[in-house]
């Protein structure tokens, strides 16, 4: 028997030499010095219908190919949930928000084409823009639909009718009410989005940087017109995407296959970092109202939330997104009397989009400050009325899902506990000798793992493990983003087969050589198709442990392996494709049931420290403690948790995208800023396993988790500190310092 | 020199990369990243945003770590570079490349090369030690804060580039 490399066990990243060497090829690196290269007229109007696109009589177009809507020859959408979004404000039709694509240019050179862009001019008659998510719910313009909406929900729990509701908030002993505001926040990966196009005949390759190959092969499909043969779609290696690679790669990868057609060349589009900003999706901005009934010995009679979130122009992921929202906004707490409504609202913003945690951050940020405002009112230890309050196996959640297995409750609270010591000393002296406020929060939070209700069986994940001339693949559509997807994959692979990870190779996503196991979102990589791939690689190993009994042929694995590739010249491969669990139940009608196959559980505590002087909120101390199920590679799942980590602490103190008349005003890395290493704390990860029995080896989902509570937890901290309430993102220096009159009396 | 209107005259300019001379004819205002990128075919030096926020283009010109997107190869006529392919010998990475993989300070890796060429400069010339104090801890985060990276919260980058120096220091 091979020594096996077991899941468990942080073994280096599959792509770690490559990438640590300057070797590994994104799509810049590419050799492809005879591809022109693309750029994108913009709109400069948030509102209005394009007259004409004319082209500047003076500049010399000898050397560009000019693209408008009157190229595409197919579909003019771009289609993911719905076809209202055009890949080019069609002519004589409607422009929905600035930096929307009028037309495309290509050239030889990136220097042409950047030039030859500015020489195209778009004529737009302006229509009135809406911006604000209260005058678009008042119908001041209508962008979409009759009213606006582009999607609501309801969920109620414990109460037939609104009266029911507003009788259990006359009961309470008191009544927590807030309005809570979350900031739209740039995902800010490192490697711009970048795609390339080439035809060779009537079948269009597209090569690129991006999350879901199979998202892109759909909307080309749709966009060309074509066969699901028409189009082959291939990941190159990807520099992160947190959700900002999931749909708008499909809009330059439909760019890019104009351009490539009408010029005869391939053509490469590479975003500008301050386009990439300006133009690109980004977190759902939200306002969260929420109410909590609370009853005279301090428990939770009520919940009511009514979140709203500013869609932008178009409806992309936006349902979705609020479904995830609304799905978390009643908390991990015990509660018999829920309701949630969600409204997602179309504005002439550019459209908002999926980010790491995709709508779970902002109710979190709502339903955690407002416990945190129970702790206060009840002068009782926020992690002790946390304790008292959360769900454990066998409560139900907001949809009325009865918790069966796998609830990290006691765990992660604990753990945050064992390790929180002394809060520090409230008044002191920074290193800048400027007087300081301290305090500290906490949080606990959980995330649902995989896709939304029925999404899994719907979408019908599919993956392959095969033994291939002596060797193992792992076949599927899950790209690797920096989270560690290949190297997982292959432990898991590895582990079920039992064979050394090195045997196993997982082969790149390309939509011509790997089945459509879904997209790379929803933390449900690991989960979903990591769970594929383990019951995968144990048909195979039986299926060669059969061959090798019927025929006497003794060995590891890899020796049967061998052996059937000498014997039998051909592959073995075998397809598994997605089964529910069992005991999932939803109803889509109702919202109500199985929200999600299991949850990630998750407490975490901020010490802060606020400077009198700047008014600057600095983070001293991060702990996240996160119940994932099982780390398949504990350094990666922490770099995971990490990552996310920083991400909120960024959310909640320094980042932040200004719109000025529905343009992003700060389309920069200088002014649109996310922490430096200096800005970092030291972050403390303590790992927590409640195993779901479902999961490959017990695992669930990380990638989002840690996303979603550190925002409240540095919030219920500034609070702690100053002695009032912060219930607006980002906690900036403008932000504390509008509040002196506050703090100051305090 | 053309002073940045019009067509410039393309030059001839000779500087050592990663310890060999290398001639290139280009506009003495071509970036520098552009010149390893483009001319030389050095891809391993990455552009995140063209205007010196990000390092993901960080090289070292003659013992200054600077991010290539704010030089012209104007500015480097008999100058030395060193860049992420410069780094390793052979298969032999440099110790901050091993900790990098061991450590897990590389996700999507986008950043790395900028974060190695800085990192592996830092500790070969004992800026960084190998103590994993807060206070040295605090010092690697000051020193390498022109390197933004989105995928780790930095946590493992400043173990590995700490283990690293620390390997150096046992030698």
């Amino acid at each position: 028997m091979e020594a096996v490399a077991p899941v468990g066990t942080s073994v280096p990243r599959v792509d770690g030499v490559a990438k640590v060497t300057g070797r590994a090829q994104y799509l810049d690196d590419l050799d492809a010095a005879d591809a022109w290269h693309g750029a994108t007229v913009r709109s400069q109007v948030a509102h209005g219908v394009l007259e004409a696109v004319d082209l500047d009589p003076a500049f010399d177009w000898s050397q560009v190919t000019v693209v408008t809507s009157a190229d595409i020859w197919g579909r003019n959408s771009i289609l993911l949930l719905e076809e209202d979004q055009p890949a080019l404000a069609p002519i004589g039709g409607k422009v929905m928000h600035k930096d929307e694509a009028i037309a495309l240019v290509a050239a030889p050179t990136r220097a042409l084409a950047f030039a030859a862009a500015k020489h195209v001019r778009p004529r737009i008659t302006p229509l009135p823009a809406v911006f604000d998510i209260r005058e678009a719910l008042a119908g001041a313009q209508i962008l979409y639909g009759s009213d606006n909406v582009f999607k609501q929900f309801v969920i109620r729990k414990g109460h037939a009718s609104d009266a029911e509701l507003e009788a259990a908030f006359a009961r309470a002993a008191h009544v927590i009410e807030g309005d809570y505001f979350t900031s739209p926040q740039e995902q800010m990966y490192i490697e711009p989005q970048a795609m390339m196009a080439e035809w060779r005949g009537a079948t269009c390759l597209i090569v690129g940087s991006m999350q879901c190959p199979y998202y892109v092969h759909k909307a080309m499909k749709h966009f060309l017109a074509c066969d699901a043969d028409g189009v082959v779609i291939t990941q190159a290696v990807t520099g992160g995407g947190f959700g900002g690679k999931e749909e708008y790669p499909s809009m330059i990868a439909a760019h890019a296959a104009l351009l490539a057609r009408k010029s005869g060349h391939r053509v490469k589009i590479l975003y500008d970092r301050d386009e990439d900003i300006a133009a690109t999706t980004k977190r759902h901005p939200c306002w969260t109202h929420h109410r909590l009934a609370i009853d005279d010995r301090g428990e939770i009679l009520a919940i009511d939330v009514d979140a709203v979130m500013d869609g932008g122009a178009y409806l992309t992921l936006s349902p979705v997104v609020l479904s995830r929202g609304v799905l978390h906004a009643a908390g991990p707490y015990r509660c018999a009397i829920t309701r949630v409504r969600g409204r997602v609202i179309a504005t002439n913003h550019p459209p908002h989009g999926a980010f790491r945690g995709f709508g779970a951050p902002q109710t979190t940020f709502a339903y955690e400050r407002q416990i945190q405002k129970l702790a206060r009112l009840r002068s009782e230890d926020p992690l002790a009325l946390r304790h008292r309050l959360a769900l454990r196996v066998g409560d139900t959640t907001s949809t009325g899902q009865l918790l069966e297995f796998s609830v990290g409750t006691d765990e992660v609270l604990g753990a945050i506990a064992r390790v929180a010591g002394p809060a520090p000393a409230r008044d002191g002296v920074n290193q800048h000798g400027a007087p300081v406020k301290r305090g500290r929060g906490v949080c606990f939070y959980f995330h649902g793992a995989g896709f939304t209700g029925s999404g899994e069986q719907r979408l019908a994940g599919r993956a392959v493990v095969a033994a291939v001339d002596g060797r193992f693949e792992v076949r599927s559509s899950s790209t690797d983003i920096g989270q560690g997807a290949i190297t997982m994959f292959s432990q898991i692979a590895a582990a079920a087969l039992g064979v050394e990870a090195h045997h196993v190779t997982v082969v790149d996503p390309s939509t011509a050589q790997v089945p459509d196991s879904g997209p790379t979102v929803a933390s449900r990589t690991c989960m979903v198709v990591g769970q594929l791939v383990e019951r995968a690689a144990g048909v195979v190993r039986g299926k060669l442990e059969a061959w090798a009994a019927a025929r006497g042929v003794r060995g590891s694995l890899h020796d049967l392996a061998r052996a059937y590739a000498d014997v039998e010249r051909r592959e073995l491969a075998e397809i598994i494709s997605y089964e529910p669990p069992p005991g999932i139940r939803w109803d889509d009608a109702t919202y109500t049931g199985s929200a999600y196959p299991v949850y990630g559980w998750a407490a975490c505590l901020v010490d802060v420290e606020v400077d009198l002087d700047s008014y600057e909120v600095h983070i001293a101390r991060c702990v996240q403690a996160i119940d994932i199920g099982k780390a398949i590679n504990p350094t990666i799942v922490k770099g995971q948790i990490e990552g996310g980590t920083l991400q909120a602490l960024g959310w909640a103190v320094l980042e932040n995208i200004v719109y000025k008349d529905g343009k992003v005003a700060n389309a920069s890395m200088t002014n649109c800023i996310v922490p430096t290493f200096a800005d970092a704390p030291d972050l403390e990860t303590i790992l927590v396993e409640v195993p779901y029995p479902f999961g490959p080896s017990g695992a669930k989902g990380v990638g989002e988790i840690p996303m979603d509570g550190p925002a409240a937890a540095v919030a219920n901290a500034v609070e702690d500190a100053l002695g009032c309430a912060f219930d607006a993102l980002p906690i900036s220096p403008e932000a504390v310092g509008k509040a002196r009159a506050q703090w100051e009396q305090k | 020199m053309s002073l940045g209107r019009g067509n410039p005259i393309a030059m001839k300019i000779t500087l050592e990369v990663n310890g060999a001379p290398r001639t290139v004819e280009a506009s003495p205002w071509k970036r520098l990243l552009d010149v390893l990128r483009d001319d030389l075919r050095l891809t391993g030096t990455k552009e995140g945003c063209g205007e010196g926020e990000c390092g993901a283009c960080t090289v070292v010109l003659d013992g200054e770590a600077v991010n290539a997107c704010l030089v012209a190869i104007g500015q480097c006529g008999d100058r030395k570079v060193t860049t992420v392919e410069g780094l390793a010998h052979g298969e032999a990475l440099h110790a901050v490349q091993r900790a990098l993989v061991t450590c897990g300070g590389a996700q999507c890796g986008i950043c790395t090369p900028g974060i190695a060429v800085c990192a592996a400069h830092l500790v070969d010339h004992k800026l960084i030690t190998g103590d994993d104090t807060a206070t040295a801890r605090a010092k690697v985060r000051e020193l390498l804060a022109g390197n933004i990276c989105r995928c780790t919260g930095y946590q493992l980058i400043v173990d590995a580039v700490i283990a690293a120096a620390r390997e150096l220091e046992a030698r």
